[in-house]
């Protein structure tokens, strides 16, 4: 008889092998590739040589071209979290897992192991992007072990996404609409926010919205865990933003007390139909 | 010989189409049971219930003794299923695609490689083991997936239209495979909207329409619960078939049914040879030129067109409408 322990050695290796067949994916099919290298290149240069001149410091008093890098940082990580609904529609829609619901495998792995690997495909995306960073003259001032909480953030706040993504995915089954519809909605979260510009520079009911955004407050821990604020330019005065980890780490909790079992719910019955 | 799939009443309905209606089935161990009938009959929503892909609105199901409904982890174990379009990872190569299918059957890693070498070989894929699915045949595809659902050596396996949409070539390649798992005792539930491949396969067919069994019984009991012989004519102008429709009236068992894709007439009837001679006569009087004729023993065909037609038509005998749709698709 399995017991609990066995169950959960079950459910991290289905979820391993799962992670494994995600990430060969990577070097094998080219559009991807391209997605979690190139375009955060592309990013990172265009803002920093089309915008970093064009812009100017916004009063922040920093360099804009290093304020922008977690900027872009954030927004690529919440871009590369659409993957996730993405490619489960794809695997709905390919028979794929029709089969994996014919095995005996842990009912979570599927969409566990599709989320752990979106982690790796930002992490890709995030070396890749802080290495062009670096060529472009963005700096990190802070300790190499800030820096790596800002990088965490990052990473954290991208797989509460995922698992959103990831309910979408399975309820709308189809990968182009999965892309259209949520990015519909990440182009304007991530606009909306202190991700290109100060919040000071936005309309009112704008600013509000930009204050109290997630994309807000993981754009500014990273810019604090990395050193790249300066003191003439003070996040706004509200709690989001002045306890930017703590607000983040938060939304990061609630998202994935929400969409954790609601996924896998949709999944043990996105199948049955 | 005890059941190895046993389902009583299974009714799953999509708003107002009924895809299940109170469906029974029973299939002895070490038999090939063939379902049959056409698209939208109810054939894969079956297989989706007894393999725990979907659960039916009523009903039971058991299969190689669980209760599918009740433990359909503990029936995952036992069952291999291979489904209409092949559900292979086409960025992994063929080995990948089975040693990962091992894994989540929790054979081991060793276990799982030896496993999918060992089927890649019996499959003739060894070739391509280490090449991505992405460059293979729809015949190896098809011959992947069905290799994927053996991994764990099922005592049962269930194929939904394993052949459908295959060349002909590839189409007695698969055949000759899923003969040579039936020897080695495997329980098979095979899908399939081919007469031939019911006829070749199944020890015993299961006719579906409309979401239950409208007939059952060996290909031969069904053969001969259709009776008689059948003649058939294929006209050398196709727009002579009115002409010759004319003259067919009133002889034999039932009204003809044509094919007009075919320039073909069919008609039942119970006189053998004299029968033959007689239809063509009436033709050779009616001045309706004939290329080809004969006489023979009802096929699976002619069963499944009989039940379904009148099924679906409410009417006694085939009407030439629909037979000459279904055939086409029978035999495409």
């Amino acid at each position: 008889m399995p017991d609990s322990r066995n169950a959960l050695a079950e459910a991290v290796g289905d979820a391993t092998v799962i992670t494994r067949r995600n990430l060969r994916k990577i070097v094998r099919v080219p559009d991807l590739l391209v997605f979690t290298t190139l375009s955060p290149i592309m990013f990172v240069l265009l803002f920093a040589y089309v915008f970093g001149n064009a812009i100017g410091t916004q009063g922040t008093g920093v360099d804009y071209k290093e304020f922008l890098v977690a900027g872009v940082f954030a927004q690529t990580v919440v871009f590369g979290a659409t993957f996730t609904g993405y490619s489960l529609a794809e695997d709905l829609q390919k028979g794929i897992i029709d089969r994996f619901r014919s095995l005996p495998m842990s009912p979570s792995s599927v969409v566990v192991g599709r989320t752990v690997s979106d982690i790796g495909i930002n992490v890709i995306s995030l070396v890749v992007m802080a290495l062009t960073g670096l060529l472009v003259g963005w700096r990190i001032r802070t300790s190499v072990l800030e820096a790596l909480g800002g990088f965490l953030v990052l990473l954290a706040f991208a797989f509460a996404i995922s698992w959103i993504m990831a309910a979408v995915g399975l309820v709308v089954r189809t990968p182009e609409v999965v892309n259209n519809a949520s990015f519909m909605v990440i182009f304007p979260l991530t606009f909306i926010a202190n991700t290109f510009v100060a919040i000071d520079s936005l309309p009112g009911p704008l600013a509000t919205f930009a204050n109290w955004n997630p994309v807000s407050s993981v754009t500014q821990a990273a810019r604090e865990l990395f050193g790249n604020t300066h003191p003439s330019a003070p996040p706004p005065d509200v709690w989001a933003l002045q306890h930017p980890v703590a607000y983040t780490l938060l939304w990061v909790v609630l998202i994935l007390l929400v969409f954790v079992p609601l996924s896998i719910r949709l999944y043990r019955h996105a199948a049955s139909r | 010989m005890p059941t190895a799939i046993r389902a009583t009443g299974l009714v799953k309905t999509y708003g107002e189409v009924v895809a299940l209606d109170k469906l029974d089935l029973e299939v002895e161990e070490g038999t090939v049971m063939g379902l049959l009938g056409p698209n939208g009959a109810g054939k894969t929503t079956a297989v989706r219930v007894l393999t725990t892909l979907l659960r039916p609105d009523a009903g039971a199901a058991e299969v190689a003794g669980v209760d599918v409904l009740r433990s359909p982890q503990e029936l995952r174990r036992r069952i291999g299923v291979s489904g209409q379009y092949a559900a292979v990872d086409e960025h992994l190569t063929g080995f990948e695609n089975l040693d990962m299918v091992g894994r989540l059957y929790h054979l081991g890693a060793k276990a799982s490689r030896a496993r999918a070498h060992e089927l890649l070989a019996q499959f003739d894929l060894t070739e391509a083991a280490d090449r991505t699915v992405k460059g293979y045949s729809g015949g190896m595809r098809r011959r992947l997936d069905l290799a994927g659902a053996l991994v764990a050596r099922p005592p049962v396996l269930f194929l939904d239209e394993p052949t459908t949409g295959l060349d002909p070539r590839s189409r007695l390649g698969m055949w000759d495979v899923i003969e040579g798992l039936v020897r080695g005792g495997t329980t098979l539930l095979l899908t399939t909207q081919y007469l031939e491949e019911a006829d070749r396969l199944a020890d015993r067919i299961a006719v579906i329409d409309h979401g239950r069994v409208i007939a059952l019984g060996t290909a031969d009991q069904l053969k001969a619960q259709v009776g008689g012989e059948r003649v058939e004519v294929v006209l050398g102008d196709p727009a002579q078939l009115p002409t010759a429709l004319e003259h067919t009236r009133g002889f034999g068992l039932a009204e003809a049914s044509v094919d007009e894709r075919d320039r073909r007439l069919t008609v039942p009837v119970d006189g053998g040879s004299e029968d033959l001679v007689e239809l063509l006569t009436r033709l050779h009087r009616g001045g309706v030129a004939v290329s080809e004729a004969g006489l023979r023993r009802p096929t699976l065909d002619d069963v499944f067109l009989t039940l379904t037609g009148h099924a679906a038509e409410g009417v006694p005998g085939p009407a030439s409408g629909s037979t000459a749709d279904v055939s086409q698709e029978g035999v495409a």
